[in-house]
């Protein structure tokens, strides 16, 4: 089993959501780093919710990159530790400095929440292993500020080092404008670090993980993850995607003042 | 003594948000309006800088802060000495 931390900050709104699907739906140990917290609790894994940090001022996510926790977290990056950023994850991501780029407005200038298809570009990383090149995934998205922007160097050498691990498709796994609903550069969706520990993406995989929410297509980053740090620690106790369900264990009270 | 900061997108970067106000203006019939960028003002209060250290500082904060440089562009000026 691998443990999973989730990081709460003021504004978080999907802590407990994804603390749900990585505890109950994917029977991992989880925990919850709470943004103050100096200590990551040997977590093998990072998980930056979705949510308005901080209420989003200044811009999504700048606020947030200040936590005492983000100390740690660049620190654990650097050493090669593993960091999921979903949506305002992403986005606090981009600002501080992990992931390259920023965020703008959505084109329409609208908050979108939807679902949206998305295709897996690169499943030679860490967090998409357990899907297949092209594969579509159907995910919600739930953002205002997704609109991926690089500029055209740094475009090209995303593109060039594939770093570009989702694009926005489709339900054939097309790309067209259509489908690139916040207008994002070369429909990027979800893209990850050079040195392949660090990603984000917009669209929200713990929103689609059981079947009664409409799509299990996110447990595909989830189940990545699993598969990549138990290949890593040489557990060797690889399970199948279908793992029973372990019984719904009742989530911790979050302690502590913002 | 007092700051003004004024942090908007770069040239390079579409601003849907600015190109949105210049349709309503077009609508209302101000079509000398060719384009708008819309922007976020910051004033800031510094104390106990002279204008030496105030200028060194200011493009610092905007830098590092207030502006996030790979879409943003900053300028500033100070208003009260």
């Amino acid at each position: 089993m691998m443990k999973f931390g989730v990081v709460v900050f003021p504004g978080s709104n999907c802590d407990y959501d994804t603390f749900h699907v990585l505890q109950n739906v994917m029977g991992q140990e989880t925990v919850f780093l709470w943004h103050k917290d100096h200590d990551l609790q040997g977590v093998d894994c990072v998980v930056l919710p979705g949510g308005f940090s901080y209420g989003d001022y200044l811009r999504s996510g700048a606020i947030a990159r200040f936590s005492p926790i983000m100390r740690e977290i660049k620190k654990f990056a650097d050493s090669g530790g593993l960091i999921l950023g979903i949506c305002n994850g992403f986005q606090i991501l981009l600002e501080a400095g992990l992931l390259p780029g920023a965020m703008l407005r959505n084109k329409n200038l609208k908050f979108l929440c939807q679902q949206v298809n998305i295709r897996i570009e690169n499943n030679r990383t860490a967090f998409s292993g357990a899907g297949k090149k092209g594969q579509v995934l159907r995910i919600p998205i739930a953002h205002f500020d997704g609109n991926y922007y690089a500029p055209p160097e740094l475009l090209s050498e995303l593109e060039k080092n594939n770093q570009i691990v989702f694009r926005y498709c489709d339900r054939k796994g097309q790309l067209t404008e259509e489908a690139n609903v916040n207008g994002s550069v070369n429909s990027i969706a979800g893209l990850i670090n050079r040195q392949g520990n660090v990603l984000g993406m917009m669209p929200h995989p713990e929103r689609a993980s059981e079947n009664i929410l409409g799509s299990e297509d996110g447990k595909v980053i989830f189940r990545s993850l699993i598969d990549y740090l138990e290949k890593k620690k040489g557990t060797g106790k690889k399970k199948t995607v279908r793992a029973v369900r372990p019984a719904v264990s009742p989530l911790p009270p979050l302690i502590g003042t913002f | 003594m007092k700051v003004r900061i004024l942090v908007s997108l770069k040239e390079s970067v579409l601003d849907p948000q600015g190109q949105t106000v210049r349709n309503a203006l077009h609508t209302l019939g101000y079509h000398q309006v060719k384009d708008v960028r819309q922007g976020k003002v910051f004033e800031l209060e510094l104390e106990g800088l002279n204008r030496q250290d105030a200028e060194k500082i200011i493009p610092e904060i905007s830098d590092r802060v207030l502006a996030n440089p790979i879409i943003e562009k900053f300028s500033w000026e100070i208003m009260e000495a």
